[in-house]
């Protein structure tokens, strides 16, 4: 692989970008692999990449129906954070902030990750409560946040209005290492790192069936025809209870469309990300200048992946009253994708009643952010056979037993 | 340079000037000019700076399709960033600035970068910045922001001036667009009797075919749709609106329309935006055609426009580009033009046709008016920065080799015409690529489909691929006959309007000019004006195997712009093909999303903005406690009294003196707010048993029960007193804050799963004022008033009676959440500020005290009572609060049950309900954890409790809390750490939760 830096920029120019070689190979399907990883997304290259960089295990293909990131991690808010309440989810996703600051340089990729700080308001007394525990929970968790008054959140975004009639800035949960990355960037740069460890990402291949033969996965049969393994990850977030379909097992998800909206670009404005649950809006403003805002999830199930517009409406009804220089932007763009969502809103990482067949899903609203911590620990259990201690709690069982991790305790809603 | 010619313009009316500023720069226009025409009238060409590059730019088209030509428009509360100076109506006053550029527009500091471009080709950002790590977001990252985004961004502390609002509406025809095809089409619509609502976003009717000329019933075009808009007006079964857009099309029917009411015309009263929230049985959508760019050298210097843009210009605002215009072009329109400019006396020096053979009659005729045309030609090269200098002629099979040079300082490009398929798509219809087009159209057979499978979006006209005017009437005609049916109404059989057919020669797909340009040119060559997107970057994206649409989409930013690529997706996915060898079609388009253009925030949050944001909800005494020094708290949409502040003391002190009063002698509180839920029926009680953990169908009639609800999975949810009204009717009493939710809860269980039961549920929440009298001398009180025997023979504690109290139909519920003697008492809620007004002055011999909910949280607190909320998080089940003795053994089932049996739910280890004292007496931090030693696997230190309610108590004057903790009721007496924020901890004791009065005396006397 040709390493990507300012230099190789410099060099290229001069040949008119002639020399730049192709950030993955184009592959055609082998007849057996080690690992087949269905799901080109964030979250399935993340795990082939760890597979190949902590495990060494490298003959891997990796299947994608579409177009690789085309799912959810390429129609999402780009939020990073890991200030959650419960153990097993502060430690998995703080794994994956942590991945994610160095991600660039690991892979040789600029994925922009930008610390710019993540606040979640607090807009009543409960909430303040909810917030205040959550910090209490970090300090113990090593995940650095505070609980910050209403000054300093106008200090760190200006264009807030604190003393909206509705529902005032009591203060907000503000983790100051926080922030986004560019989502399609994650998927490329794990694509083209997994290309050069040479796994097979091929796409337009879309998985038609799982074959099995007494409790143990043989392979998967394909529109590119059957493809063997010793191992089978399934990573399709709104998808999974298709694929699970095909594995002879049913997952305790619904499907449903996650609405999100950006509006044209304008001048520096916003250099923090903010959460305000009580109201359902996210709000954090990219690098091109848009304001990207995160709604809420459509009542019903489907997988349509379309936007649709009531909620839309709530959402920027809130953040009008929380930004009020909202109102003279205008929105460019909607669209949905469809999360997997489970019963307590945590995800599932777990082995299934197939033998070698994993799972990864129902990261809800909430998947790009985990991305890399979720590709190390499905990695990790995948090569073990067994989740290691990240992906422990979040097996399937946890809903037999009713163990469930549950992260609304503190918000209120989805994360 | 651009100017206003002698005569011609027939939107404007030059007998109406208007003066208006650009970049502080004072300027003239005439009623009817577009802000862009009244710009270019005053030789203002260059309007903006493109995005990335800072490249100067002007206008490229006409309507709502332009890219370059973006403004930061108004003042203070009404300025508004990234306005179209194409759309944009001029009226007097009318100040704008242009956008992205430092310090100014003529000299940019920012264009530095079109000099380094060749060093920034398309995903530079990707492949650098990444060394040293912390550069990015300190140094490169802020750099980038301040150099990209485009128009200013409003003040953070003005308010919008502008009002909005929403319109519902339903129609059996809704057609999209109102140039001729969809006048046609409402108007066979409408002639079968269907209600027809025609939207058209500009201000004026027709679209684009007054320009373009032709006769309809042997009467110039222009006739024809005066005509027809005025027989359309004279119906009663049509609407017309125009300046309102289709903005998108959503499942079943559900169409957004953005109409500009004040735009252009500010200071009119009344909302600026109204968003129509249309339901329509059938939609048409004829939405039209966007002419495309050509992919040449040069393409983006301001002069270089589309040539039906050009045309409109000279047509509609009688405004010239130039003197000299150059026409490039691969199909016959273009010539219309050249015919055009002709014939306002401008200079054509010559026609640039890339096809081998040229054009059909129009070419004859330029050529008859004397126009030189070149065949088998392209433009190699534009000359020129900031405006037009002349254009290099060469081959289009060849490299760009330059044969001639000419002077001009406009170039009018055609490449073809894109039919809209926008509103057809965004709900899922699909595309057919049309070989002879060279276009994406409709195809029919897979077009948005309705909750019933029939299809519910019909395209007509150009929108639908049928350029020719005669073609577009023709299907306009079917479009609005095929809706009407659809809609269940019969069309009347009626003439198709005349048009005399036209001869044009077919047009030649030009995806690159020259065809062999080399890679100097190419990446010249513009694709994307805003975002700086060239044929260069697409095949670069190609190249490192960004393939898919999508991908090169995004590695490039082409079609991102707030165009959305409506003039260069067609021209940059063929150019992705063809750099990757494949057909079109096989390549496929990006996903087409709502809103068609840009729509105002302000118009999505409609009217629901400031006070009216969300309801405030209101008891009856809400304007007692507004009076009374109330400190508000927010709980739900309710407002609630946290306390009552009196003159010289502190919101502490006062919820100090409330406690005490209810402890000592007589509290009041609102406690209206509190869930009422009535459910009847003969199955009443069969359905609270499932629905509570207790036993409520064997509660006697005139006793009250408190009860448990838990969900599915056995965790608790809710709790609240239940009363027994009559041998079917049971009143719930939920939480404040739980009263709808629960009875959704009801609700989806009885229509989901027992809708057979015979059950009635009403949420009579807001029906009655309820007010709580507490304390040592509650019954005095209710003595004094008379009426009812309230002693504690006739109604004990866990009782309710009905009758007069004081002269009030009142029922009394002898029920306490504060460990005190306490009546609660319902009156209608018409009646609710009198009795609390009398109880509060007859009680005054007792110092009735009205409290607030903070008083109420630390009388309960003070009892080990537990609050939803504080107690319960979503994951406590009742066994966890020692409230097991609310769960009856009894009952085979309950809603909870089953999940409750779970392992994880009976395992011994669950944290469990005490009472905590921090051993200073201090009041412990509110969500502290009790700290235990070592840490688990993920390097997490362990936990062993958590706290879940704490208090100062003006009681006991010490701090109190309640919290779950690990084996806690067996740990009496035992010190835990417990975290403070700033990293210390504070030692505290277990203590029984119950902290005043544990065998509950004081609430029986």
């Amino acid at each position: 692989m040709k390493r990507y830096s300012a230099f190789a920029i410099a060099r290229e120019a001069l040949r008119h970008h002639t020399g730049w070689e192709r950030a993955w190979r184009k592959a055609t399907p082998k007849k057996k692999y080690d690992v087949v990883i269905v799901g080109a997304g964030g979250h399935g290259l993340a795990t082939a990449y760890y597979l190949g960089k902590n495990h060494g295990i490298k003959n891997v293909a990796i299947l994608e129906k579409g177009w690789l990131g085309g799912g959810n991690t390429g129609r999402n808010t780009t939020i990073i954070r890991s200030n959650y309440l419960q153990d097993p989810s502060a430690a998995i996703y703080e794994k994956a902030r942590s991945l994610y600051e160095t991600m660039s340089q690991d892979l040789n990729y600029n994925v922009m990750f930008s610390p710019r700080g993540v606040m979640m308001l607090a807009q009543t007394h409960h909430e303040v409560r909810g917030y205040e525990r959550t910090a209490h929970a970090n300090s113990l968790q090593g995940v650095e946040t505070q609980f910050i008054g209403p000054e300093k959140v106008k200090e760190l975004c200006p264009i807030i209005r604190l003393d909206g009639p509705r529902y005032p800035v009591l203060g907000a949960l503000y983790q100051p290492r926080g922030g986004t990355a560019r989502h399609d960037a994650v998927a490329w740069g794990y694509a083209r790192a997994c290309s050069d460890m040479g796994m097979d990402i091929i796409q337009q291949c879309e998985v038609t069936a799982v074959r099995s033969d007494a409790g143990k996965v043989r392979g998967v049969t394909t529109t590119m025809g059957d493809i063997d393994c010793d191992k089978l990850a399934i990573v399709v977030a709104g998808n999974s209870g298709v694929l699970a379909d095909m594995a002879g097992f049913r997952l305790p998800i619904e499907s449903v469309a996650l609405q999100a909206l950006v509006s044209e670009p304008i001048k520096p404005a916003m250099d923090v990300v903010i959460m305000a649950n009580t109201v359902h809006g996210y709000m954090s403003q990219s690098d091109k200048g848009e304001m990207v805002i995160g709604g809420g999830t459509d009542g019903y199930n489907n997988y349509t992946q379309r936007g649709s517009f009531h909620h839309v409406e709530e959402t920027v009804r809130a953040l009008i009253e929380t930004f009020p220089m909202l109102s003279r932007l205008k929105m460019l763009r909607q669209w949905g994708g469809i999360v997997d969502i489970t019963g307590d809103r945590s995800p599932i990482i777990s082995k299934t009643p197939l033998g070698g067949c994993f799972i990864n899903c129902g990261w809800g609203t909430g998947g790009f952010k985990a991305i890399p911590g979720s590709g190390w620990a499905t990695a990790e259990m995948i090569a073990q056979g067994a989740p290691g201690p990240l992906a422990s709690a979040f097996g399937l069982e946890r809903f037999r037993e009713g163990r469930f991790i549950d992260e609304s305790v503190a918000a209120g809603v989805a994360h | 340079m651009s100017t206003r010619l002698a005569t011609g313009g027939r939107l404007t009316d030059r007998t109406k000037q208007m003066k208006f500023r650009f970049n502080g720069q004072q300027m003239r226009g005439v009623e009817g000019d577009t802000l862009a025409s009244a710009l270019l009238a005053n030789g203002q060409l260059m309007m903006g700076r493109s995005f990335k590059y800072h490249r100067p730019r002007g206008p490229v088209a006409s309507g709502s399709e332009e890219p370059n030509a973006l403004v930061n428009l108004g003042q203070g509360a009404r300025f508004e960033p990234n306005q179209r100076a194409t759309t944009t109506e001029l009226f007097d006053g009318l100040v704008a600035a242009s956008q992205n550029h430092w310090p100014s527009l003529q000299f940019d500091v920012g264009a530095i970068n079109t000099h380094l471009s060749r060093f920034l080709p398309a995903g530079f950002y990707y492949k650098m910045f990444i060394h040293p790590r912390p550069l990015w977001k300190h140094v490169y990252e802020p750099f980038i922001r301040r150099s990209a985004g485009l128009g200013a961004a409003p003040d953070a502390e003005t308010v919008d001036a502008d009002t909005y609002e929403h319109f519902y509406t339903f129609t059996d025809v809704l057609v999209l667009g109102g140039g001729v095809a969809g006048l046609q089409a409402a108007l066979t619509a409408a002639r079968s009797g269907a209600q027809v609502l025609l939207l058209e976003q500009n201000a004026h009717w027709g679209g684009r075919t007054p320009v373009d000329g032709g006769e309809i019933d042997g009467k110039p075009a222009e006739q024809w749709i005066k005509d027809t808009v005025q027989a359309l007006e004279a119906m009663g079964n049509v609407t017309l609106r125009s300046r309102t857009m289709g903005a998108g099309v959503y499942d079943h029917g559900y169409v957004l329309g953005y109409e500009r009411l004040t735009d252009h015309a500010p200071e009119t009263p009344g909302p600026r935006h109204r968003l129509w929230r249309i339901r329509a049985q059938q939609i048409v959508t004829a939405t039209g055609a966007i002419e495309r760019p050509l992919s040449f050298a040069g393409n983006d210097v301001p002069g270089v426009l589309l040539a039906s843009a050009i045309r409109d210009y000279v047509v509609n605002y009688g405004v010239s580009i130039g003197d000299r215009t150059v026409v490039v072009t691969n199909n016959d329109d273009a010539y219309r033009t050249a015919i055009c400019l002709h014939g306002h006396g401008l200079n054509v020096p010559v026609i640039i046709d890339a096809r081998m053979q040229g054009g059909g009659a129009l070419m004859a005729q330029a050529e008859a008016l004397g126009i030189r045309v070149l065949k088998g030609k392209a433009i190699a090269k534009v000359k020129g920065t900031r405006k037009v200098t002349a254009v290099e002629i060469c081959d289009q099979a060849g490299e760009g080799a330059v044969l001639e040079t000419i002077p001009c300082d406009a170039v009018a490009m055609s490449g073809g015409w894109s039919p809209v398929v926008h509103l057809w798509s965004h709900c899922g219809g699909k595309l057919s690529w049309d070989e002879g087009n060279a276009f994406f159209r409709p195809d029919l057979s897979r077009a948005p489909t309705s909750h019933d499978g029939a299809p519910f979006v019909i395209p007509a006209g150009s929108a639908n691929g049928y350029i020719q005017l005669k073609d577009t009437l023709a299907d306009a005609t079917t479009a609005g006959s095929s809706a009407a049916t659809a809609a269940g109404h019969q069309p009347k059989v009626g003439t198709l309007p005349q048009v005399a057919p036209r001869e044009e020669a077919a047009m030649l797909p030009v995806w690159l000019m020259p065809q062999g340009a080399n890679v100097k040119l190419r990446s010249k060559a513009w694709l994307d004006f805003q975002n700086d997107v060239k044929v260069s970057d697409i095949q670069l994206a190609a190249q490192e195997g960004y393939e898919s649409v999508e991908h090169a989409k995004r590695y490039t930013t082409l079609g991102m712009a707030t165009d959305q690529g409506k003039l260069s997706n067609i021209n940059g996915l063929a150019t992705l093909s063809a750099a990757l060898g494949e057909a079109i079609p096989s390549v496929g388009t990006t996903t087409f999303r709502p809103p068609y253009t840009p729509i105002s925030m302000g118009s999505i949050a409609g009217q629901a903005r400031g006070d009216i944001f969300q309801p405030v909800r209101e008891t009856p005494l809400h304007g007692w406690h507004e009076a009374h020094g109330v400190h508000w708290e927010p709980v739900g949409q309710w407002r609630r009294p946290y306390s009552f502040v009196q003159q010289d003391e502190t919101v502490e002190q006062s919820v100090n003196r409330e406690v005490k009063a209810a402890r000592d002698s007589l509290g009041l509180l609102d406690a209206s707010t509190l869930g009422k839920i009535v459910v009847k029926g003969p199955d009443a009680g069969k359905f609270l048993d499932m629905l509570y953990t207790n036993m409520m169908s064997t509660l006697p009639v005139g006793k009250c029960r408190y009860g448990l609800m838990c969900n599915e999975n056995g965790f608790l949810m809710d709790d609240g007193v239940v009363a027994r009204m009559s041998d079917d009717t049971w009143l719930c009493h939920t939480t404040t804050g739980g009263a709808e939710r629960i009875h959704a809860h009801m609700e989806e269980w009885l229509q989901t799963e027992w809708w057979d039961w015979q059950v009635y549920c009403a949420n009579v929440t807001e029906q009655y004022a309820q007010i709580a009298v507490v304390g040592p001398n509650a019954r005095k009180l209710l003595e004094k008033l008379g009426g009812m025997d309230v002693s504690r023979e006739t109604l004990p504690f866990m009782q309710w009676a009905a009758g007069t109290l004081g002269g009030f139909p009142v029922r009394i519920f002898r029920i306490s959440f504060s460990g005190e003697l306490s009546y609660e008492i319902a009156v209608p809620a018409s009646q609710g500020l009198a009795l609390w007004e009398r109880l509060h002055a007859e009680g005054a011999e007792w110092n009735a005290t009205p409290y607030g909910t903070e008083a109420l949280h630390i009388l309960r607190a003070e009892k080990g009572f537990i609050m939803i909320g504080d107690e319960t998080d979503g994951t406590v089940i009742p066994q966890d609060l020692g409230l097991g003795w609310a769960i009856s053994k009894k009952k085979a089932d309950y809603i909870g049950k089953r999940a409750q049996a779970r392992s994880h739910m009976t395992d011994p280890t669950r944290w469990q309900l005490v009472g905590l004292e921090t051993v200073d007496g201090s009041v412990l931090p509110d969500g502290a954890l009790a700290v235990a030693s070592g840490t688990n696997a993920n390097g997490q230190r362990h936990t062993q409790g958590r706290v879940t309610s704490t208090y100062h108590s003006p009681t006991l004057n010490r701090g109190i809390a309640m919290g779950l903790v690990l084996n806690g009721p067996d740990r009496m007496g035992e010190v835990l750490e417990f975290t403070k924020l700033d990293g210390t901890t504070i030692p505290t004791k277990i203590v029984n939760a119950v902290f005043l009065d544990p065998e509950g005396e004081k609430q029986n006397v």
